[in-house]
């Protein structure tokens, strides 16, 4: 079963720590770059996507809704969505490949911009739930009061456990740090390229143990725009069409970070099991991965999710060199969000479509024609196979 | 300052309940599933019968992180937080800080023990080593 979409163009912004341009700015140039990748105008536009839309609640993290980019953009729109809920950091993907399949729209401009590293105060962290609120609810009322204030000390978590299970090292984690480093050197658009060495790595201070700080993503400011077409009008774009041949947007646990029974699992495994039921692909048809890593542990753990290796060989298929540069199933070719800055998944997708259109440079997979894409870290997950015919 | 939650009619039992000493979780009365977080139904039967006990306090080290980023000003750091498998409440655990132990001593499956910090209105579950 193949779906009746297909990305036609993705376009990101010249992105930076403390930039200190607007969101709509770093939005405007990512948007203007996907039209052009796509051979695209505005007025083609008539749907709009993101995720999780306008959110004061954390700073610079979703600055932008819909309604404004429309606003901004002059965007004649006949649907439009954004989704704090749902699969992941994919769901604006996922939902509008959903619009164009049902015919509620032609090409939907989906987007994700951020203003984290500017937005970052000696006061105030971006990455903080509810930083700035008096009193918490929700899921994470149990952890950030608890002084379980980040994301790396959920992360860590699972990593702890996993190391305990399966005898992973930090040094394997290691080996996705440098990895995506080496990638990152090859690709212009990361903010971290100088060299990193696996024992700049094991220097550096700790984060949440065991996870240090090159475990970590980096907070940018910037935007990126993947426009999601229905397929026959995607045969009219500029690009070869790349066909969503899959997706998977299962949750089979609680919605937070400590209850799943198996913290050495996470919604990856459950939203990756349904993508794979509903194709006839296999993990060995994939040429280029883009797996998200908020946090490093999320690699391995996507790994597995996926079937690329059974639970608890993750390890070993890192240590064997199949996900860096010139391994058989190389994972965030562009640097990921550890080297090359965290946009939220979208530049994860962004670097997997570049890689199936054949244009990335130093870093290009020859002849890549399958990508698969999984956004999510924790209980949220998306997943997303992209085959171009 | 770290931010409080906010008490709400599901969880006022369980942020309050260490005034009296005690780590009070929620279960089904119904079918006798733990439901943590607690909810107002039973996820298991959809029972509203949910009544609040006393556990014992007590449970095994699930996994655990030692955070050493100060998340905010005048935040000490190192300290460690520890995710325990409550005994007594199959399926449910509970995360806090670890107290009275050093951080760079917590280890999986060791056996801890609640105890707890009142701030406001809230008092907040610990764990301690319980030996």
């Amino acid at each position: 079963m193949t779906l009746n979409a297909a990305i036609t163009g993705v376009g990101m912004s010249d992105i930076g720590r403390k930039t200190n341009r607007p969101a709509m700015i770093h939005l405007a140039e990512a948007a203007r770059r996907a039209l052009e990748c796509a051979g695209l105008t505005r007025a083609d536009i008539d749907g709009i996507s993101t995720y999780p839309g306008k959110a004061d609640n954390s700073p610079g993290m979703s600055p932008l809704g819909t309604g404004e980019v429309r606003n901004a953009l002059g965007l004649k729109t006949r649907w439009h969505s954004a989704v704090p809920d749902g699969p992941s950091q994919m769901a604006p993907i996922q939902v509008a490949a959903m619009a164009v399949a049902t015919g509620q729209a032609r090409h939907i401009l989906c987007f994700r911009a951020l203003t984290e590293s500017s937005s970052q105060t000696a006061t105030q962290r971006a990455s903080i739930p509810g930083a700035g609120r008096a009193r918490l609810g929700g899921w994470y009322s149990y952890l950030v009061p608890a002084k379980a204030m980040s994301a790396s000390n959920w992360a860590g978590w699972m990593a702890q456990r996993y190391f305990h299970e399966f005898g992973m090292t930090r040094e394997h984690l290691g080996l996705v740090a440098t990895g995506q480093r080496a990638f990152a050197q090859q690709n212009p658009s990361a903010v971290m390229r100088t060299p990193l060495t696996m024992d700049d790595y094991l220097g550096a201070r700790m984060i949440s143990s065991p996870l240090g700080l090159f475990d970590c993503d980096v907070p940018i400011d910037g935007a990126c725009v993947v426009i999601v077409s229905a397929a026959d009008a995607a045969k009219d774009c500029a690009q070869a069409p790349l066909t969503i041949a899959a997706m998977g947007a299962a949750l089979g646990s609680q919605e937070t970070w400590d209850q799943r029974p198996d913290l050495t699992t996470m919604g990856a495994h459950d939203s990756a099991a349904d993508m794979w039921a509903r194709t006839d692909l296999k993990p060995a048809d994939v040429d280029v991965l883009g797996l998200y890593d908020g946090f490093s542990i999320f690699v391995p753990f996507w790994l597995e999710a996926m079937g690329f290796c059974g639970h608890g060989e993750a390890k070993d298929f890192i240590a064997d060199g199949n996900i860096g540069p010139g391994g058989r199933f190389p994972v965030n070719t562009g640097g990921g969000q550890l080297s090359g800055g965290r946009l939220h998944g979208f530049g994860l997708l962004h670097e997997v479509c570049t890689q199936l259109w054949g244009q990335a440079g130093g870093r290009q997979i020859d002849g890549a024609k399958v990508g698969a894409c999984g956004m999510g870290g924790g209980f949220i997950a998306g997943s997303m196979l992209l085959r171009r015919d | 300052m770290r931010p409080l939650p906010e008490l709400t009619p599901e969880n006022t039992a369980f942020w309050t309940g260490g005034a009296e000493g005690k780590l009070m979780i929620a279960f089904c009365a119904d079918c006798s599933h733990a439901i943590h977080p607690p909810q107002l139904i039973c996820p298991k039967c959809w029972s509203q019968a949910i009544e609040f006990k006393p556990v014992t306090g007590t449970g095994a080290v699930y996994t655990f992180t030692v955070n050493h980023q100060p998340w905010m000003p005048d935040m000490p750091v190192p300290f460690a937080l520890a995710v325990v498998d409550l005994d007594g409440a199959p399926g449910a655990r509970v995360t806090a800080e670890v107290v009275n132990a050093d951080p760079e001593s917590v280890v999986i499956g060791q056996t801890m023990k609640i105890g707890f910090l009142n701030i406001d209105d809230i008092w907040f579950p610990q764990w301690e080593p319980a030996q």
